[in-house]
């Protein structure tokens, strides 16, 4: 994975809002079942997907092969506190890549 | 060129395409992968809502599931589940479940809520591998399970070749 992830989390928010959070991170997501001059390519995805808000998590992802290359998700989570959001793309292999965002809530 | 060989294995059964001598590698690909046997069947997605579920009834309502009436291209399908609910730290929707019946593999993905989630609204992307239905199962906080279930034809398949 060379470029990084994207991620859009609003800035600020008023205390209790629910926030929309966009997530896209770059990602070929081999499903195993292509094949290369009659040779199957070996299945390379990211398998799970998890959101932590100061340190507890506030969403997650368990993901098969049938998620599309560049595994994009889109959800929602209430804010009560200012804090740093965390999330982290894990694949096969166990490598995983971090993304995270600050959010100040008043 | 996919959708003719996949038309063609149909009415030759499996084991010909396979013994046929001299067919490319093209007929063989399309005979493992464009068979229905090499699909997850319904029953297939059934046993693994059964494990998803724990064998918990499951309701009709409460879920919305939006996803296209046809797909021109099977690798990349928008999808968004709803579900109703207060998601307050009492009821709130524990699981979303996405399920395919005519994939290769029923799983598609598996999303963990919490109840500071605010509201069960996801939306991704899929692959589909032929015209199926979708199925999109949420587990609530006391276990009681809701489902729906929505028809896509897919015009070309993304799940190999």
């Amino acid at each position: 994975m060379a470029k990084k992830p994207r991620v859009k989390v609003p800035s600020s928010a008023k205390k209790g809002e629910v926030i929309q959070i966009k997530t896209l991170a770059p990602h070929k997501m081999e499903t195993g079942r292509r094949k290369k001059k009659g040779k199957l390519i070996p299945r390379m995805i990211i398998n799970k997907f998890v959101a932590k808000f100061n340190g507890k998590e506030v969403f997650s992802a368990d993901i098969h092969p049938a998620v599309s290359a560049n595994p994009y998700f889109s959800f929602y989570t209430k804010v009560s506190e200012s804090g740093t959001f965390e999330f982290s793309w894990t694949d096969d292999k166990g490598k995983t890549v971090k993304a995270s965002r600050k959010i100040t809530v008043n | 060129m996919a959708t003719s060989i996949k038309h063609k294995s149909k009415t030759i059964a499996r084991r010909d395409v396979l013994k046929a001598a001299g067919l490319g590698a093209v007929a063989v690909a399309a005979g493992s992968i464009f068979t229905s046997e090499a699909f997850a069947s319904p029953g297939k997605a059934k046993a693994l809502l059964k494990k998803l579920t724990g064998g918990a009834e499951v309701k009709s309502g409460r879920v919305h599931l939006k996803l296209p009436e046809i797909a021109e291209n099977g690798r990349t399908v928008p999808i968004n589940v709803k579900v109703d609910s207060p998601m307050t730290s009492k009821d709130y929707v524990k699981a979303i479940h996405v399920v395919s019946e005519g994939n290769p593999n029923p799983d598609v993905v598996s999303f963990n809520l919490t109840s500071s989630s605010g509201k069960a609204d996801i939306s991704t992307r899929i692959r589909l591998g032929k015209t199926q239905n979708v199925l999109a199962v949420a587990v609530m906080s006391n276990g009681s399970v809701y489902m729906a279930k929505k028809k896509i034809k897919v015009t070309i398949g993304g799940c190999g070749g």
